[in-house]
């Protein structure tokens, strides 16, 4: 996906580079980038992407929205892009209109939960919510006597305490107390906690192989600029392997992560393929995270480790966005328990399944 | 962007799904009879003849090939599938794989007709082995140092040297060497060799085992003395052979091979922890199986623009980078959890025989079929570092 073939990649790549331009936004200590960036993503109908034109959307295609989330990754978009799309496509699933503004899901962990009350209100406390401070509705998945169920939530109703993940960005934590919801339905079949968690995880994949993406393109073309040792740092050999071991990471991670996007937007159903292809590309891509990050910073030297130089921007919220929606090891304990469920002669039918 | 690499999501088709079956078939009857044990990767007995004759009757080797050279014109998606069938069943390929993956193609490439006619529909019927003669023993990855010499002699050439590291060479009935026919110019260090068919079991041929650090003996010292190769059997271009070497490397670095040798270890080791595995097993084995789960769907998007004429020599040089050291690395991560499979696991023989092996094999896996330095190397001009 490194080239644009689609228009909506083609709208959000122009957005991004004009109201986007990491250099630019590293420079901005007052964050004055933020609102006519939000403002020209939201007239282009891009964080509402997942949502069909019926409950307020764009309606663009789920292969587009993965697209469009890769893309936001190339340039470490810092706006609640990928929260609102996925917080759209889980209100759409309960076919609950989508309202303007910033949004998020509840919760962004698969280790918490919200209840759905006898009442109708809602209960629960949320851990590492991405942009839930600025968010100003959320979708949330709550669990009921009746099974489960999408809200859609007044974000003025909840209490958040505020916080920062690694990478800066914010990261809350949320509760709601008895909170009457603005819309209730039932979830459909097919659509609960372990598959929101799973396609927020390859959501966060994309953008973590968009950002791995960049961190190599950045870091070719400093080696091929700075001069040590009389010559560019680039031909010497132990810098040149260092590199091909980083394009390595950013191939795993763009392949991990564009073949379960491709596997949800052609799938039926979440089935055991599917799960296959989405824990993979977060265990993989939270590895090339780290392994491809490291590079990258060593390649910089100590440049790299200013605030002023951009590369942060792309290292710090690949090493953070491992986090959201379930780190590696938690998708790494879940896989292997399928694994070993189906049995040792049933793991590579698994793996050749496509 | 300076450095655009593309893995496209690649889904096998239908038409190799039907095939896959078919292997499975054909493996599953294999191994009933007998003829191959698929939990034993250290058997003595790689060389099968009458396996390879029934994967030929099959339809299976050369299957990417025109028909009048006894190929089938099947895609190379197809081919793929049978390969990583073969691998994972642990089948013994080793008296076709090379002829079918490597030296068949350069045939087809570069052979006089009536040469194609006589040898290409006997690869695909299993019927003869290929060794690759490249390295010497002052010349392994640096590939263009080669010294055994082909001399022009009336009608054809005779060669003196040492081949060295020659896989099956005690077993193959042809080679393909590439040997100097005329000393390197000051431009052009690579100028001057020459690639040839051999045949071996021939005059003037030596062939002395070499012992491997896994108790086998498959790769040989080959030995020629004044060995007579008739004009036709010279492949391409006199001078020449650097023109033509690289660009089968894409299929050479990037097919399942690359990642599948010591699969079996994780099998096995699935097998040994049973269905309810503790979290420190069932990390382990989650974060192997998406490894493997990544590395396949890179190698087969490979496969994939391969078949679409593209040339990604870049993506197939990650491909064996990558993969080579992952199943280098796997055997020993496996020991890790194997360290805390319970006594009475059925299997615990199995998988510690098995590890033994895949253990003394690993080392070997990113030497072969060009190191990863090398690989490395060549990702590094790719990404515009040379």
């Amino acid at each position: 996906m490194a080239e644009s073939d689609n228009i909506v990649v083609e709208t959000a790549e122009k957005i991004f580079a004009d109201l986007a331009d990491p250099q630019t936004i590293n420079n901005d200590k007052k964050g004055t980038w933020q609102a006519p960036l939000w403002q020209a993503l939201s007239e282009a109908g891009l964080p509402l992407s997942w949502v069909p034109d019926d409950l307020g959307g764009s309606g663009a295609s789920l292969a587009d929205g993965f697209a469009l989330l890769n893309a936001a990754g190339r340039f470490a978009v810092a706006v609640p892009l990928a929260e609102t799309m996925l917080a759209g496509w889980l209100l759409a699933q309960a076919k609950i209109a989508s309202p303007a503004g910033e949004m998020t899901v509840l919760p962004a962990s698969p280790k918490d939960r919200f209840t759905l009350n006898a009442d109708g209100s809602l209960s629960g406390r949320a851990r590492g919510v991405p942009f839930a401070k600025t968010a100003k509705h959320f979708a949330v998945l709550a669990h009921g006597k009746d099974g489960v169920a999408i809200a859609l939530v007044d974000g003025a109703k909840a209490r958040i305490e505020s916080g920062l993940n690694v990478g800066y960005d914010h990261s809350d934590t949320v509760t709601l107390d008895k909170v009457q919801p603005v819309t209730l339905k039932p979830a459909p079949k097919g659509v609960d906690q372990t598959n929101l968690m799973l396609m927020g995880g390859v959501a966060r994949s994309l953008q973590i192989a968009g950002a791995l993406e960049s961190m190599l393109d950045i870091s070719v073309r400093y080696s091929n600029e700075r001069v040590a040792f009389e010559k560019k740092i680039s031909k010497f050999q132990a810098v040149q392997h260092n590199l091909a071991r980083l394009a390595g990471e950013s191939a795993a991670a763009l392949a991990a992560a564009t073949s379960a996007a491709d596997a949800i937007a052609n799938a039926e159903s979440f089935d055991d393929e599917v799960y296959l292809e989405a824990a993979s590309a977060k265990i993989r891509c939270a590895e090339a995270a780290e392994k491809g990050g490291a590079i990258a910073h060593q390649v910089h030297g100590a440049i790299g480790f200013t605030i002023e130089h951009i590369l942060h921007r792309y290292s710090l919220r690949a090493l953070a966005w491992r986090d959201d929606f379930g780190s590696e090891s938690h998708w790494a304990v879940e896989l292997g328990k399928l694994v070993a469920n189906r049995g040792a002669d049933e793991l590579w039918p698994l793996v050749a399944s496509r | 962007m300076t450095a655009a690499l593309r893995f496209d999501p690649i889904r096998l088709p239908e038409k190799c799904e039907q095939l896959r079956k078919e292997v499975r078939a054909f493996l599953a009857e294999e191994i009933a009879a007998g003829t191959f044990d698929p939990h034993k990767p250290n058997r003595e007995d790689t060389d099968v003849p009458e396996f390879s004759r029934r994967v030929g009757a099959k339809g299976w080797l050369g299957m990417t090939w025109p028909k009048k050279y006894g190929g089938q014109e099947r895609s190379f998606l197809e081919r793929y599938v049978v390969t990583e069938e073969m691998r994972v069943a642990n089948a013994p390929t080793r008296r076709f794989f090379v002829a079918d993956r490597q030296s068949g193609p350069v045939l087809l490439k570069y052979a006089p007709e009536h040469i194609k006619m006589e040898i290409l529909p006997r690869i695909c019927r299993g019927e003869v082995c290929f060794a690759i003669g490249m390295s010497e023993p002052n010349s392994g990855s640096d590939l263009f140092a080669a010294k055994t010499r082909a001399t022009k002699t009336d009608g054809g050439y005779l060669i003196n040297g040492t081949k060295i590291w020659t896989s099956s060479a005690h077993i193959a009935d042809y080679m393909i060497a590439i040997f100097r026919t005329s000393p390197p110019t000051k431009e052009n260090r690579r100028h001057g060799l020459t690639q040839f068919l051999v045949k071996m079991k021939q005059p003037g041929i030596k062939v002395n085992p070499i012992g491997q650090i896994t108790g086998q003996y498959e790769f040989n010292e080959v030995v020629f003395t004044d060995h007579f190769i008739p004009d036709d059997h010279v492949l391409g271009e006199v001078d020449g052979a650097w023109k033509q070497a690289t660009s089968e490397l894409a299929y050479e670095r990037s097919g399942p091979e690359r990642f599948l040798e010591t699969y079996y270890v994780l099998t096995e080791l699935v097998r040994a922890v049973g269905p309810n595995p503790d979290t420190r097993s069932a990390e382990g084995i989650g974060r192997l199986v998406a490894q493997l789960h990544t590395m396949r769907r890179m190698s087969v998007s490979v496969a994939g623009m391969l078949e679409a004429g593209k040339e990604p020599v870049v993506e197939a040089s990650i491909v064996k980078d990558i993969g080579t050291v992952w199943e280098q690395q796997l055997p020993h991560r496996v020991r890790d959890l194997a360290a805390f499979v319970e006594e009475t696991a059925t299997n615990r023989e199995t998988l510690e025989r098995q590890l033994d092996f895949a253990i003394k094999t690993a080392p070997k896996l990113t030497i072969q079929g060009g190191t990863t330095e090398v690989l490395r190397g060549i990702i590094a001009r790719g990404l515009g570092l040379r």
